[in-house]
């Protein structure tokens, strides 16, 4: 036997991914969809927040939306109220989505009939930031019931994050949240970060939210062009 | 809990590097970003599992803890972030995002020995 030697070999672990996620983002600029993620802890409202994003970009947009569940059809069931289409990934034990399933998820849709397309992950705030999806946006949601530091105990995830959404602000009274300490542990760990604060039950705030998917529609589309 | 798929990704790419260069690995070292996502000790525990039943069986994972560093514009160079719960330059204070390693997740190096020749 000869003596041990290092090798090197530098192998990104998750090229896999991210190849497909490449192939993903290309697809979805050909086709001139904005394609937005949304990431959140289970309970944060991330359901009732992309039914009621659904419904009211529908007068004006063409909308669709993948799910990705643990094991229950319930989210899908949900959305399928807002009429737009509706497809259910349902992930069994694994606690994100991967690149791999939004694109078979995607095989027999054509994109081009799409404005705007969003993926809801599991409802997980650690797993999902490792992987990208070709998402034009990554969106983190949190609620108002959680807690101020979430992004301080959640770096990782925020950090990786385009647009943070503060929701459920009808309940911001009740449990007396600190908008201020709450903005200041979004900027600590993502300077920067656009955020919105709005409730989807009330509809308070939705409309700044809306009006920047279309300003971030239109600009995906002028740079695809130039 | 996504660190098993990860360690199975890293032998399945550990695998691969050892059937070309035809040799036998002891170790495998990683290099892991504090912004990877993934939890060293979760991903220890998984790597003995998912090498069960491969050429790989008995290997060791050295990982190898990659810190956030960023470039200060302020400053002008490379700053280390002593934690990931604050994107600003530790001299200066300067948030930045300007992220230039942390996000590593990178079967680094092998440690091998060439397989024996049988007669």
């Amino acid at each position: 036997m000869s003596e041990p030697r290092l090798v090197e070999v530098r192998r990104n672990v998750l090229k896999q991914n991210d190849i497909i996620a490449r192939g993903l983002r290309e697809r979805f600029r050909e086709a001139g969809v904005f394609v937005v993620s949304l990431v959140s802890s289970p309970g944060s409202g991330k359901t009732t927040f992309l039914e009621k994003t659904l419904t009211d970009l529908q007068p004006r947009y063409r909308v669709a939306a993948l799910v990705g569940d643990l094991a229950t059809e319930n989210d899908a069931v949900r959305l399928a109220r807002s009429k737009a289409p509706v497809k259910q990934i349902t992930t069994g034990t694994l606690c994100h989505l991967e690149a791999a399933m939004v694109e078979s998820a995607l095989a027999e849709w054509d994109l081009s009939k799409l404005d705007f397309l969003f993926i809801e992950n599991v409802g997980n705030l650690v797993c999902p930031s490792s992987y990208d999806l070709g998402e034009s946006l990554r969106l983190v949601l949190m609620s108002v019931t959680e807690g101020e530091d979430k992004p301080l105990k959640y770096p990782t995830i925020f950090n990786s994050a385009d647009v943070a959404v503060v929701s459920k602000d009808d309940l911001a009274v009740a449990v007396e949240f600190d908008w201020e300490a709450a903005r200041k542990s979004i900027e600590s760990v993502r300077p920067g970060m656009k955020i919105f604060r709005l409730s989807a039950k009330s509809g308070q705030g939705m409309q700044e939210y809306l009006e920047f998917l279309g300003r971030q529609l239109a600009e995906q589309r002028l740079v695809a062009r130039t | 809990m996504h660190e098993l798929s990860i360690a199975m990704g890293i032998v399945e790419a550990a695998l691969e590097e050892a059937e070309r260069r035809g040799v036998q690995v002891s170790a495998v070292h990683l290099r892991l970003g504090a912004l990877s996502g993934v939890v060293k000790d979760a991903l220890l525990f998984s790597y003995e599992v998912a090498c069960q039943d491969t050429a790989l069986a008995g290997s060791r994972l050295i990982v190898e803890d990659v810190p956030v560093v960023v470039f200060c514009a302020k400053c002008e160079k490379e700053q280390t972030l002593p934690s990931v719960q604050s994107f600003a330059c530790p001299e200066c204070a300067e948030p930045t995002m300007n992220i230039l390693h942390g996000k590593e997740l990178e079967v680094f190096a092998l440690e091998v020995e060439d397989e024996e020749v049988s007669q």
